[in-house]
């Protein structure tokens, strides 16, 4: 075994070795830190929201600040934090080590990607102290309010325009890698799912986000020129932008919840000491995801004054989406038949991750069904379905792979004892947090709302209640997480019995990844290993 | 329409409730049953055809169900029967305008119970939409762009009525209400609002002509600051206002009220947005008079 790779500092010192590092595992923790980092600030921004709307009326900011509030709240977690999340992260660390090489393609291009990312972070960050202030249109930027608005809108769609080049390197740096870098005897059926799901990934970031990146950069134009691309008076149309940033932000929700989807797929398997149930169908399931995902954005636009026959037809693609998700958890749940089960922390956030995210995706048809969308489209219903798939699954996943993977990345494991605490409590909180807002949208209250009238009350103390349950059981998490870096026993190489390639390398990782490029004759879950 | 949203909406929850149920069961069963304690040695079983093929094809069928009940319901939402009362719908910053077929104009939405209702909807300024929660219905006032609703209020009564597209500040407090009433009284009321000499010898109720027009959305009474200026102490104050790019100072009287009320673009007060609506169709010119002289008052 050669020195890990926390050893080799490339001849740079302190933090210089980290930020102009090309080694993925490197960049890949730069990039965990960082977006744990945005993730840190979208929670305490999404706390004071809570906060807020705790009682009707004031209660800790004006209508201005709470609208800056659910911007940026928006703005962080999703560009900052759930889309680069667990790619760039743990993808970035992961993808060679799985796949048999010692980098990703191209080295030099993912250390840009970071530096493209903690730009436009910044860029977001900055539009706070900038004149104009914090945007204050959701982060979805509708037009003619984003345009009208004199806060800092164009700041915002700049942040969102450079993130966006960090997302299509990353995609194309991991496209490149999948299809050259294979271990020799490493056939495409041979390769791990999580890998499976960042391919997938991949090409969703590659083609669809150029299209945020047009949508962008026309607003901004029309708020520094008035090109009047989507204002009536000027021959434009604000339901274009709808159309426009909807092409790009339905896929991009696959960018979310496929890589999450892939974390699952690994350790339902390996807590059960057996090959993954149907292989082959979860592979396409997450193809078929990944290239539906495209066609189904007017689901978001029911009442938008978009045709009827639209709506039909969109209502009928997003159904058809819900099928390939459903043979995902189905396999998942098929895997652990016969097997043997040990549950270990990994495991027990997998399983909060198959019923929340279960319920995200089911609610999700109440979503699609264009009857139902007409009551529920705009309401809290929406923002608690999201959560269930954004959080109690995307987030979920990412805690879920965190758990799974940190003691290889740190060579060190954690309590379990705590951990499996911290999965209880945030559990419960979760629950109390979005489930009540079921019940506020079914009622009738909308969201983005910073006031409401007394009949929703109830809901509301309830979900800000369990706000404060789901912060305690994140704070648990990453501090029992935190403490294993420094105070944790040893992990040993393989502490799960995995049997995918990084398992079989010490941890942490050596710099090279192998001192000699495996030769792979088995498949990724065979309990047969192979010989490095 | 309450009823086609709930048809649909009860068979995806039936639908849904069996398949949490289902994927909750097996998980927490086979977790359980195939344990380690238990069952130290596990079989290798990497899939099963005839499986996934239930599991791909049962569920098709029921999303298409879903997807069918969801339509079909939808279809019959959207068809507006011929003989439904027309009311034009004006959506802005931050408040609703009715507008019935002799040219009146209202705040809240006056109807007859058991008559079909067709809104014809636009916006002035940036996307609304217009939310009836107790008829499950809602669609986006688009600037340039009709849209359309209809629905039958059930029994006389009040609905209330949301705006579920964020319009910036005033979103939350963009609520009015339908007003349904029996045809009799609904025939009676259409019948003398036109009628200038009943409304003429009214006199206007001005705070709630302001809460009604949204004013006070934006204006508070007491001093304190919203997006526009107080109107406390208004009458008299000096102030500087931007006039085509010019800075200007004034002092507020009448001519700058009325001017501030049907032209707000045309002078803003230094500091403030430039985001205001006319007022020019929505007052009558005695509710202007009526306003002014409040706002005198006001100190
Ligand atoms: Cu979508
Ligand atoms: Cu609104």
């Amino acid at each position: 075994m050669g020195t890990d790779f926390y050893m080799n500092t490339e001849g740079r010192k302190g933090v210089l070795s980290w930020i102009l590092s090309t080694d993925h595992k490197r960049i890949g923790l730069l990039y965990l830190y960082a977006v744990l980092g945005f993730f840190l600030i979208g929670v305490i921004i999404g706390l004071l929201m809570r906060l807020e709307l705790m009682a009707p009326g004031r209660t800790i900011v004006n209508a201005r600040a709470y609208d800056s509030l659910f911007t940026l709240h928006g703005i962080i977690m999703i560009f900052f934090f759930i889309i680069p999340g667990v790619p760039s992260s743990l993808g970035n660390f992961f993808l060679p080590l799985q796949i048999g090489a010692r980098d990703v393609a191209f080295p030099r291009l993912n250390l840009l990607s970071w530096w493209l990312y903690v730009i436009a972070g910044l860029t977001a960050i900055s539009t706070i102290f900038l004149p104009g202030g914090p945007p204050d249109t959701g982060w979805t930027l509708y037009p003619p309010y984003s345009i009208k608005t004199p806060t800092n809108v164009s700041g915002t769609a700049l942040a969102a325009f450079i993130v966006g080049f960090s997302s299509i390197l990353t995609g194309l740096n991991f496209i490149t890698t999948i299809h050259r870098l294979r271990a020799p005897g490493m056939t495409w059926f041979r390769m791990p799912l999580f890998t499976w799901t960042l391919y997938s990934t991949a090409w969703v970031q590659v083609l669809a986000t150029p299209v945020l990146a047009i949508t962008l950069l026309l607003l901004i134009l029309e708020r520094a020129f008035g090109t009047g691309f989507f204002d009536p008076a000027k021959g434009g149309d604000p339901l274009m932008f709808e159309h426009l940033f909807w092409i790009y932000s339905h896929p991009a929700v696959y960018v979310m919840i496929l890589p999450a989807m892939g974390i699952i797929s690994e350790i339902v398997p390996t807590f059960s000491r057996k090959t993954v149930f149907g292989y082959k169908a979860i592979v396409f399931s997450g193809l078929s995801i990944a290239t539906l995902g495209y066609v189904v954005w007017g689901h978001h636009m029911f009442t938008s004054g978009m045709s009827d026959v639209s709506s039909m037809v969109f209502s009928f693609i997003t159904f058809a989406v819900a099928v390939p998700s459903g043979i995902k958890v189905f396999n998942w749940i098929a895997t652990m038949y016969k097997g043997s089960v040990e549950i270990k922390p990994p495991l027990l956030y997998a399983f909060a991750f198959i019923f929340l995210f279960s319920i995200g995706g089911l609610t999700g048809l109440v979503n699609s069904a264009v009857a139902t969308n007409v009551h529920i489209h705009g309401t809290f219903f929406i923002v608690a379905h999201f959560h269930y798939t954004m959080f109690g699954g995307a987030g979920f996943a990412f805690f879920t792979g965190l758990h799974y993977r940190l003691p290889k990345m740190t060579g060190r494991m954690y309590n379990f004892r705590a951990s499996t605490v911290a999965c209880i409590v945030l559990f419960i909180g979760f629950n109390i947090l979005y489930f009540p807002m079921f019940l506020l949208g079914w009622q009738g209250m909308p969201r983005r709302y910073y006031d409401y009238p007394p009949e929703f009350h109830g809901n509301n103390f309830i979900s800000t209640i369990g706000s404060w349950i789901l912060a305690a059981g994140l704070l648990i998490m990453f501090i029992n997480l935190a403490r294993s870096l420094f105070k944790g026993e040893k992990a040993g190489n393989n502490p799960w019995d995995g049997t995918t390639l990084e398992w079989q390398v010490s941890s942490p990782p050596p710099q090279e990844n192998f001192e000699k490029i495996p030769h792979i004759t088995r498949g990724p879950y065979s309990r047969e290993k192979n010989i490095l | 329409m309450t009823d086609k949203v709930n048809e649909a909406f009860l068979v995806i929850m039936v639908i849904c409730l069996a398949l949490l149920g289902l994927v909750t069961f097996f998980m927490i069963f086979l977790a359980v049953r195939y344990r380690r304690g238990k069952n130290p040695n596990p079989e290798d079983i990497s899939g099963s055809l005839p499986l996934e093929i239930t599991w791909t094809v049962v569920p098709a069928i029921l999303v298409f169900i879903m997807f069918w009940y969801g339509w079909v319901n939808f279809k019959a939402m959207r068809t507006v029967p011929e003989k439904a009362f027309n009311v034009n719908v004006t959506a802005r910053m931050w408040s609703w305008s009715f507008e019935y077929p002799d040219g009146f104009k209202t705040t809240t939405l006056m109807v007859p119970a058991g008559r079909p209702v067709n809104l014809d909807i636009i916006s002035e300024d940036v996307l609304h939409s217009l939310f009836i929660p107790a008829f499950k219905i809602k669609e986006d006032a688009v600037p340039g762009m009709h849209t359309r609703l209809w629905f039958t209020a059930p029994a006389p009564g009040e609905y209330t009525i949301f705006c579920s597209e964020y319009c910036g500040q005033g979103h939350s407090s963009m609520i009015s209400k339908v007003v349904a009433m029996t045809e009799k009284d609904f025939s009676t009321w259409y019948q003398t609002h036109g009628d200038k000499e009943a409304v003429g010898k009214a006199v206007p109720d001005v705070p709630k002509l302001l809460d009604e027009h949204g004013c006070l959305d934006c204006h508070t009474t007491d001093g304190s600051e919203l997006t526009g200026p107080s109107f406390k102490g208004i009458y008299g104050r000096k102030i500087v206002v931007i006039s085509r790019g010019k800075e200007r100072a004034l002092t507020v009287d009448d001519a700058y009220l009325l001017s501030s009320v049907l032209y707000p673009d045309k002078d803003i007060v230094k500091g403030y947005e430039d985001i205001m609506p006319s007022f020019k169709d929505e007052l009558s010119e005695k509710e202007l008079a009526a306003i002014i002289n409040y706002l005198k008052e006001l100190k």
